[in-house]
C-alpha cells in the first residue's frame, strides 16, 4: 500500500494523487490501485502533464491496460489535461504491501487474505490458509491457480465454502 | 545496433516463453477439468508477460523501431530462437505436463540467478518471473508426482512423456559465445552453474513420482540457431495469423 502515499508532496501532486488512488481493481473492486501498491507514484509536470507510475501484481496481468484507460480517466474529470502512464516492473510488486486494512476489506468480501510475508517457499507443503467465511483453519487447496494470476482457488472443509486464496507472493 | 548480444539473448528467452505459451493456450477449453484449464491458462499469461517485456527490450535495443508485435509476429520459422522443448506438441495432458516441469525447473533457478544481472531491466523483469515461475514448477511438479504414482495407465503415459522429451534437455544448458560475452559482462548467467539445481529438483520429483530418469543420450540442439522441428510452423500459423492479415492491428 502506502508506501508512497507517505512520502510528502506538493499540493498539485495531491490533488492528482487523490483524484487516481480510489480506481478499482477491476478484478477485485473492494480495493483500489493504492490498496493494493499498484498506484507507485504521481507526479505533475511543469508542463502540467500528469505522470502516473504503475507496477503490475503479476507480469502478465491483463487488468494492467484496464488500470491506465480508468487513471487517465480519472485525472481528466478532475480537470488536468494531459496523462502519461507508465509501467515499472522494480522494485517488484509483493503481497506484503497490502495494508491491514486492505487485507480485512478482502476478507469480508469473501478472499482470503495473503499469509504472512512472502519469502522463498518450499517446492512442496501446504499454506495454512483460513476460511473468510467461517474462520475455520481446516481448509483444502483446489487449485494453485484461481479466477486471476493473483489468487488460488481452495475449499473449506467445515462450512464447505470455496473461495478464493490471495496468493503470498 | 549497440548491443547485439543482448538483443539475442532477449529474443531467445521471449522466444521460449512465447512459444511455450501458446502451446499452453492450446488447453484453453480441452484440459481434463475446469480448474486445469484455468492453470495452464494462467501459467501461459505469466508467459505472455515476460515474452512481452523481453520483446519490447530487444526492440530498443535494437533500435529500428520494432515493437513487441512486430517482434513476435512478424518473423518467419527460422527467424525463431526458443528451445526445441517449448514447441513440442501437446499430444497428451503428460506430455504438456512434463514438458512444463522440465522447462520450469531450469526457469526457477534461471530466474533467481538474473535477478544479480549487472542489466537493470533484465534484473527487474527476474524479480517478478522467479515468483511466477516458483508456481508454475509446483504446479507441474505435482502433477508428474501424480501421474507418476497413480495408475497404471498414467504412470506409462508421463513415462512416455518423459523419455520423448528427455533428448530435448541438453539444450537449455548450452552456452554459445552470445551467452559467454554476456556472462563475462554479469549480465547472463552461465547455464551450467545451474546445472545441480536442475538435476537436484529433477531427481527429487522423478523418485516421487516412481519414475526411473533416462539414460544420458544425444541431445537435440538447433532451436538457438533457427534449426527447428516441424511443429514451429504449424504454431506460428495460428498464432500470427491476425498479424499477418491485419499487419499493425491494435486491440
Amino acid at each position: 500500500m502506502a508506501v508512497a502515499a507517505k512520502i510528502l508532496r506538493s499540493e498539485l501532486d495531491q490533488k492528482a494523487w487523490d483524484a487516481v488512488c480510489d480506481v478499482p481493481d477491476p478484478e477485485v473492486p473492494v480495493l483500489t490501485i493504492e490498496d493494493l501498491g499498484v498506484l507507485r507514484d504521481v507526479h505533475v509536470q511543469a508542463d502540467g502533464a500528469v505522470q502516473v507510475t504503475i507496477t503490475p501484481t503479476y507480469t502478465g496481468c491483463p487488468a494492467m491496460s484496464m488500470f491506465a484507460f480508468d487513471i487517465e480517466a480519472a485525472l481528466l474529470t478532475a480537470g488536468f489535461k494531459r496523462v502519461d502512464v507508465k509501467t515499472i516492473l522494480t522494485p517488484a510488486w509483493t503481497t506484503d504491501w497490502l495494508s491491514e486494512k486492505a487485507r480485512e476489506k478482502l476478507r469480508v468480501y469473501g478472499i482470503a487474505p495473503p499469509n504472512g510475508k512472502a519469502s522463498h517457499r518450499a517446492l512442496f507443503g501446504e499454506e495454512q490458509v483460513r476460511c473468510p467465511k467461517c474462520s475455520s483453519a481446516n481448509t483444502s487447496r483446489i487449485s494453485e491457480f484461481g479466477s486471476t494470476a493473483c489468487k488460488a482457488l481452495y475449499r473449506c472443509s467445515d462450512c464447505y465454502e470455496p473461495f478464493d486464496y490471495f496468493k503470498c507472493i | 545496433m549497440e548491443d547485439t548480444a543482448l538483443f539475442t539473448y532477449c529474443m531467445r528467452l521471449a522466444d521460449d516463453s512465447a512459444i511455450l505459451s501458446q502451446r499452453l493456450a492450446e488447453w484453453c477449453g480441452h484440459a481434463s477439468h475446469l480448474e486445469e484449464d484455468i492453470a495452464l491458462t494462467n501459467i501461459a499469461l505469466d508467459l505472455i508477460g515476460h515474452a512481452r517485456e523481453l520483446y519490447t527490450r530487444a526492440g530498443q535495443i535494437e533500435g529500428k523501431g520494432r515493437d513487441e508485435d512486430a517482434l513476435c509476429f512478424h518473423r518467419v520459422e527460422r527467424e525463431f530462437n526458443n528451445l526445441l522443448l517449448v514447441e513440442q506438441p501437446n499430444d497428451d495432458f503428460a506430455y504438456a505436463i512434463m514438458r512444463q516441469f522440465l522447462f520450469s525447473a531450469f526457469m526457477h533457478p534461471f530466474w533467481e540467478a538474473v535477478m544479480n544481472s549487472k542489466d537493470e531491466q533484465l534484473a527487474g523483469l527476474a524479480a517478478k518471473a522467479e515468483k511466477e515461475a516458483a508456481y508454475h514448477l509446483r504446479h507441474s511438479a505435482e502433477w508428474v508426482i501424480r501421474l507418476g504414482d497413480g495408475t497404471e495407465e498414467s504412470h506409462n503415459r508421463i513415462n512416455d512423456a518423459l523419455e520423448f522429451l528427455w533428448m530435448y534437455t541438453g539444450e537449455m544448458f548450452e552456452c554459445d559465445d552470445i551467452v559467454s560475452s554476456l556472462v563475462a559482462r554479469d549480465v547472463a548467467i552461465d547455464p551450467m552453474s545451474i546445472r545441480h539445481l536442475w538435476d537436484e529438483t529433477v531427481n527429487t520429483v522423478l523418485a516421487r513420482a516412481n519414475l526411473e530418469r533416462p539414460a544420458e543420450t544425444w541431445m537435440q540442439t538447433g532451436g538457438r540457431k533457427g534449426e527447428h522441428s516441424e511443429h514451429l510452423g504449424h504454431i506460428l500459423s495460428p498464432m500470427q495469423y491476425l498479424q499477418r492479415s491485419f499487419p499493425q492491428a491494435q486491440w
